[in-house]
């Protein structure tokens, strides 16, 4: 542990601390824009500039100097200021100033800095130098004259993306920042370079002229678009929700956002059912709460314990826990959230969760992946197994070819290969030392849960603190509801059998409704996609940025998410129209008010009222009969821009998905 | 002045062949395997004894900087060797005559450095615009392999060792040690930062040595001759031979290997026919290469010719590339046009370098015409100032110090230029 002296204050940094952190530990700022915490030290932008005994008699980077025992390290300095200024002013020379019109105003470095270590004013009397823009995509906008070249975008995409898309052209003072062929930026991760880039250049397309940073109202919340539930702040302004910012949570999506949760709000506007619908001589037509709710009572007249709820993948566990609530009151116990039709078994969680944790895999060293198409499934996730791959960790797959980003063997879709292990396979697997297997969506839904269990013996993927035995969700719903057991063992199909005469759909956008023909289907939800379309009656409700609520990742980890702003129209929360309902009905569920609600599923499962990960207990016994069989013919997510109803909504995940999926024509040239 | 018998580049003028008959009957190649039996230490020993300093221009000792290299590889990464061909520096030319004359000392050259720094292979990486001088060198590689002199056993010595001749595109910022190295290895030529320093960590991650061609060159000959014959020329710290290259206002420019510490008067009498116009019409030197500044002709005349001496003049001896200037230069449009050269070089990574040579640049263009006020000359002194040490590679100090020469002596020509020129607009004000 390296002892150093900054400003005259003696501290002790951990071994491998650059200078840079130790003057951080010390309580000094440090001006930096190419530095980043989780990327690599580029060194380029000068501003991080200190003046360090013994060395050179000129400033250092601090970014890149490593701190060793005995440095006297001045931040406060005359030196040190005059070189934050030097650099600032060269970093101005060229740069637009036109902050009035810029969308980074309010949120930009080079502005605050400019503040706090600038000089004041522009010495340079020369013509300003400025830069053609450039085209990155549909959600990233470039104003490259902006641009100050820190590299971070460039950094980003190659080390953390993966995907050599964003480089330097020429040199010197003519260096431009550009993605190959100016080509969009295609991946799922591509609108992180834009809260990485200091300044103006990267700002965000959809969200361009907008809002400033300043009028927003910023509410904690939970990404709904996948399993990960990376933790996001809503930015919203009166009742619209004017973007999505990741926050940082090292133990899941460290500060990074996938697109899709990103730029799917703007579908939070758009489609929206904003009042009640019944369907009246086989058309939709508007009515009233106490019509629809004197429908539904008329359907079960006599019959009150026929009637099924299905819930879909963006819901809340307080909404699952009101809805079982209801269902359970009426007498039945036909409940399911996995709506496609799956129907492992779900008697042990721990068989059915992500156990070795997200920050846990990227110190896996073998990996076997079933049915996953991991970018897509859970794109946050394969940001780790990329960082687990570079520090020597082999991955296997199974399943159709993707491109994973790192060096992966990809072992055939035929899931019998796992019957009789690969040599090959077998000895890395063996041979680790904390050896993972993944089974993804497309494993589950060909129903190896049972056989891949068998691998945690033969693998050793059990040791003492490591569990290596993971599930891998793409509902973000998926954990709460198993957690409720809202679940059925026949799954869909049981529910199908027992023909309800009344089908509570809580926003089952991809279910099979074609089972429930004799049913009153009732859909609860907040946008008009497949489910209302099938619905008799439709109850607007709230999306996941209009409603707290308690989320439960892949992972088994309990979040909290706050109301950011208002539903439109007549939508109401969930959880009320469910306790109207049950009022028409004539039955009581227990709750009147939301912390009524919350207290008693707390109560229920007290797991569900703690934030962090919920304990599962130990993996089942294998059964040892299961065989693995089947061939994984494709992946459930087919389009990943477009995989729940706010995503279909939304303008710009269309756009995303016709430009960057199926190759349509820039939009912008049709304008 | 040094005679014949003591010149190591006996074929700097290309009046015999380049080739391996006729280098080896100017002693190339004779007993290399005896040279190589004295082992690796003894080999950097003897070089650290001769004194000689890196030819490339920033001076560091050759054999303390091969000493840097690991003895043994403890992980199992090898060593390399990288030679710096890439002589883009305006001024210089001393490398082009080596590599297209005299290639085998290089590669004999390339070979005992290698093995004295327990390289597995040298990569020669040669400027871009040398297509004829890459072919030669390329050739005499060729010829070397097909005698057995690199290669496995290279020489009969047990040793195996390989020589590889790079290309360059065409950017002077590849001269830069680790620019070169990111070039080599197929990237944007942008240096790295130090630490690591790439006897730890240079190309491919591997321990690495970046030399110039003519420390590599020089340094079969001073094993054979012996260190203290090397160090019997030149003043203490600034011993051996040193190619100079000649250019500008004198009667007869040329590339001439002379010993170290001449003084500048009688390296310009001897072989360079004198100052055009005499000594009286000697405006001012810039003595290493475009990146030293200027020293006026009053201070240089008698100058030794050394790292020393001219640092004491507040320039340097750099590649030893002397342009003398006589009194028909316009001085601001010289070092003007030196700001452009830097301008058009920079590799864009780093903030002050990047944008700071474009604006000295445009300052230097208006001092040039007087289109200035007389406070901008120190402002362009504060912004040298603030590029100056500044920066991740030494480019940002070479766009610097020109600027800087030139204020300090010449700043009457740059007052008397503004004066004028403003002069002519006073009325119109008024």
């Amino acid at each position: 542990m390296p002892k150093v002296t900054v400003d005259g204050q003696e501290i002790e940094v951990p071994a491998g601390a650059t200078v840079l952190q130790a003057c951080e530990l010390a309580g000094k700022e440090i001006p930096r824009f190419c530095y980043h915490e989780r990327l690599s030290i580029a060194g380029n932008c000068r501003m991080c500039l200190v003046e360090v005994k013994p060395g050179p008699p000129k400033p250092q980077a601090s970014c890149a100097l490593p701190a060793a025992d005995g440095q006297e390290i001045r931040t406060d300095s005359p030196m040190v200021k005059k070189a934050r200024e030097g650099v600032m002013e060269f970093l101005l020379i060229n740069h637009p100033l036109d902050c009035p019109i810029c969308d980074q105003g309010g949120e930009c470095d080079l502005q605050d800095q400019a503040v706090a270590y600038g000089r004041g004013g522009s010495r340079f009397d020369e013509n300003k130098r400025a830069v053609t823009e450039k085209y990155m995509g549909p959600l990233i906008k470039t104003i490259m004259t902006r641009c100050i070249h820190c590299t971070r975008c460039v950094r980003f995409s190659e080390e953390i993306a993966g995907v050599d898309e964003i480089g330097a052209l020429y040199r010197g003072e003519d260096m431009q920042i550009t993605t190959y062929l100016e080509q969009a930026a295609a991946h799922e991760l591509s609108a992180n370079v834009i809260d990485l880039c200091p300044v103006g250049a990267l700002t965000s397309r959809p969200y361009a002229f907008e809002a400033r940073p300043w009028e927003l109202k910023k509410t904690l919340s939970i990404d709904v678009s996948d399993a990960v539930g990376a933790n996001i702040t809503l930015h919203s302004k009166g009742r619209e929700v004017m973007r999505a910012l990741p926050r940082i949570n090292d133990d899941v999506n460290e500060e990074w956002l996938s697109d899709k949760g990103r730029y799917q709000v703007d579908g939070l506007t758009k489609r929206r059912l904003d009042r009640v619908w019944v369907r009246r001589d086989g058309k939709l037509q508007p009515a009233e709460w106490t019509e629809a709710f004197g429908m539904i009572a008329g359907a079960l007249e006599g019959d009150k314990g026929s009637i099924a709820a299905v819930a879909g993948d963006l819901l809340d566990a307080e909404t699952m826990f009101a809805a079982k609530a209801l269902v359970n009151a009426c007498g039945s116990n036909l409940t399911e959230a996995r709506q496609t039709g799956m129907t492992y078994d779900v008697s042990k969680l721990a068989a059915v969760n992500f156990n070795s944790t997200f920050a846990g895999i990227e110190t896996a060293d073998a990996i076997l992946i079933i049915g996953s198409n991991v970018r897509w499934d859970a794109a946050l996730l394969n940001v780790r197994l990329r960082k687990a791959v570079k520090a020597g960790a082999k991955v296997y797959i199974i399943g159709p070819e993707w491109d994973p980003t790192y060096p992966a063997t990809f072992l055939g879709s035929d899931l019998k290969i796992l019957n009789r292990i690969p040599k090959e396979l077998g000895d890395v697997m063996k041979s680790a030392q904390r050896p993972a297997v993944i089974l993804g969506a497309a494993g589950l839904a060909k129903g190896v849960l049972a056989a891949t269990l068998k691998l945690v013996d033969k693998f050793g993927l059990v040791r003492d603190g490591w569990n290596g035995f993971n599930v891998l969700h793409i509902s973000a719903a998926r954990m709460a509801s198993l957690m409720l057991d809202f679940t059925a063992p026949g799954g869909m199909g049981e529910i199908a059998a027992a023909s309800p005469k009344v089908l509570l759909s809580l926003g089952a956008d991809e279910m099979d409704y074609g089972a429930f023909g004799s049913s009153l289907k009732v859909y609860i939800g907040h946008h008009g996609d497949k489910g209302a379309h099938h619905a008799d009656i439709i109850l607007p409700g709230a999306s996941y940025a209009e409603k707290d609520g308690t989320y439960v990742n892949t992972e088994g980890r309990v979040q909290f998410a706050e109301k950011a702003v208002f539903a439109p129209g007549d939508a109401r929360e969930d959880w009320t129209i469910l306790r109207a309902l049950a009022d028409a009905l004539g039955v009581t569920v227990g709750f009147d008010s939301f912390a009524a609600l919350q207290a008693k599923m707390i109560a229920a499962v007290p797991a569900l009222g703690e934030e962090g990960l919920a304990d599962y207990g130990a993996l089942p016994k294998p059964d040892s009969g299961a065989k693995f069989e089947g061939e994984i013919a494709g992946y459930p997510i087919k389009d990943f821009y477009l995989t729940n109803p706010i995503a279909r909504a939304s303008e710009v995940m269309q756009r995303c998905s016709d430009e960057l999926l199926h190759g349509a024509d820039v939009k912008e040239a049709a304008e | 002045m040094l005679s014949d018998k003591d010149r190591i580049f006996t074929n700097v003028y290309g009046f015999q062949d380049w080739g391996l008959k006729a280098a080896q009957a100017r002693g190339d190649w004779d007993d290399t395997k005896a040279l190589l039996a004295r082992g690796p230490d003894a080999i950097v020993e003897e070089m650290k004894a001769s004194g000689l300093r890196g030819r490339g221009g920033a001076g560091f000792p050759t054999g303390l900087k091969w000493s840097f290299m690991p003895k043994e590889s403890r992980d199992g990464r090898p060593s390399f060797l990288v030679i710096n061909a890439d002589e883009s520096e305006p001024g210089s030319c001393k490398d082009r005559e080596i590599l297209r004359h005299d290639p085998h000392k290089l590669v004999e050259g390339a070979l005992v450095a290698g093995f004295a720094m327990r390289a597995r292979a040298a990569y020669i990486y040669v400027r871009g615009e040398y297509i004829r001088e890459a072919e030669v060198l390329q050739a005499a590689i060729h010829q070397a392999y097909e005698a057995g002199l690199i290669g496995k056993n290279a020489c009969g010595s047990g040793y195996d060792f390989d020589v590889f001749m790079h290309r360059g595109a065409g950017a002077y910022i590849c001269g830069e040690e680790t620019a070169m190295i990111e070039s080599l290895e197929g990237k944007k030529g942008q240096p790295r930062l130090k630490p690591p320093f790439p006897a730890g960590a240079g190309l491919y991650g591997c321990p690495t040595t970046v030399n110039n061609v003519e420390s590599i060159a020089v340094a079969p000959t001073i094993l054979r001759r012996g260190a203290a014959w090397f160090s019997s020329f030149g003043r203490e710290n600034n011993k051996g031979t040193k190619l100079f290259q000649i250019s500008g206002h004198v009667e007869k420019p040329c590339v001439v290997e002379e010993s170290m510490s001449i003084s500048f008067e009688e390296l310009i009498e001897k072989h360079c026919g004198g100052i055009r116009g005499g000594w009286g019409n000697l405006l001012a030197v810039i003595p290493g290469g475009s990146s030293v500044p200027l020293v006026p002709a009053a201070q240089i005349r008698n100058a030794p010719m050394d790292f020393d001496g001219l640092k004491e003049l507040g320039s340097g001896l750099g590649t030893a590339a002397v342009i003398v200037m006589d009194k028909s230069t316009d001085i601001v449009r010289a070092i003007s046009r030196l700001s452009y050269f830097y301008k058009h070089e920079s590799c864009g990574q780093c903030t002050p370098c990047r944008e700071g040579t474009g604006w000295m640049w445009r300052m230097m263009e208006r001092l040039r015409t007087g289109d200035a006020a007389i406070e901008e000359i120190d402002m362009l002194h504060e912004v040298t100032k603030q590029v100056e040490g500044h920066t991740i590679c030494a480019l940002g100090d070479a766009a610097a110090w020109p600027i800087q020469g030139l204020i300090r002596h010449f700043r009457p020509e740059l007052e008397r230029r503004i004066n004028e020129h403003n002069a002519q607009f006073a009325e119109a004000a008024e």
